[in-house]
């Protein structure tokens, strides 16, 4: 199978592509989200400490 | 076991446990699914009757499954938390409901991509097809009346009702192909029996539970940041904040993953 035929999905390129663009598009986007909202509670955390701190 | 269930139940041991296995379990589930891809997209052969497009299969089948079963741990934990009043469960339930909306979502896409080459259209009001679309909506219903209260106890007590309600839908899902003799094709897959050939099944299977353990992965991420944002002012957190100031907040959220 060379790469055309691979991408061309016999005739079907459209309705494969599209699954799996669309599951990779959310499923990134679940794990994404998921880092970025790790990362916003631990900023809001150091920066509670460090206003508590300056304060004391 | 009830030792352990309690233990696990505790904030800082889940915290401190899910954070040690999270790495482990995160790069298991990026082998599986590169090997199930390889297999599905190259390794197996085109279907005799739906050619390639039987690969959406690799995609749809696994993501349904993992549809119904995110909703009944998302039910089950919303049980647990709604009696015995578990921090842990309440926060898993309300975690799992946007991962469990995604793969539903993934489901009805992939399947109506699927549908428009092989039954000639886009969508039916078959009884597969519109219990899994319910089952969207009731996700989309308990993730609204999550955010619909500011109290957490309440919003949690709120939303486990539906919740367990709903669950209700799961079995008709599993079961319409069996019920009602309309457009969805039944199972091909029982137990210690199989239609499908292994160069099909593999890749199948391979992302069956890659997906399964991509749930768990987005879950414990998710879970863990949860359990820190509402245990902010416990002793455990103020700790672990010591020993973090003074770097800056994106490497701490680096090395937490790789630590621990």
């Amino acid at each position: 199978m060379n790469s055309a035929e691979f991408f061309h999905m016999g005739g079907y390129a459209l309705y494969v592509w599209g699954s799996y663009g669309i599951t990779f598009v959310v499923l990134t986007l679940n794990v994404v989200l998921a880092l970025g909202y790790e990362r916003e509670v631990l900023r809001g955390l150091l920066r509670t400490a460090q206003r508590n701190r300056s304060r004391a | 076991m009830w030792v352990w269930l309690h233990r696990f139940g505790s904030p800082k041991y889940f915290y401190n446990v899910s954070g040690r296995i999270l790495p482990w379990v995160g790069g298991v589930t990026a082998l599986l699914i590169l090997a199930g891809l390889y297999l599905g997209l190259f390794a197996s052969p085109a279907d005799y009757q739906q050619r390639d497009s039987v690969r959406i299969m690799y995609i749809h089948v696994p993501s349904a499954w993992n549809s119904m079963f995110i909703y009944l741990l998302m039910a089950a934990a919303a049980a647990i938390g709604l009696i015995w009043n578990i921090k842990i469960a309440d926060i898993v339930a309300a975690v799992s409901a946007p991962i469990g909306a995604s793969f539903t979502f993934i489901t009805l896409v992939t399947g109506s991509l699927w549908g428009k080459p092989m039954w000639g259209t886009w969508w039916e009001w078959d009884a597969r097809l519109t219990s899994e679309l319910i089952l969207l909506f009731l996700y989309l219903g308990y993730i609204a009346l999550q955010s619909a209260f500011e109290d957490r106890r309440t919003a949690a007590r709120a939303s486990a009702v539906l919740a367990i309600v709903g669950a209700i839908n799961v079995p008709i899902i599993y079961y319409s192909v069996q019920w009602w003799n309309t457009l969805h094709q039944p199972q091909s897959l029982g137990m210690g029996t199989s239609a499908i050939h292994p160069s099909m099944l593999w890749p199948l299977f391979l992302m069956a539970i890659g997906f399964k353990l991509l749930y768990v992965v987005i879950l414990l991420i998710r879970t863990r940041a949860e359990v820190l944002e509402r245990e902010r002012n416990s002793a455990w957190v103020q700790e672990l904040v010591q020993d973090m100031t003074g770097k800056p907040a994106s490497d701490v959220a680096r090395s937490n993953h790789e630590q621990r």
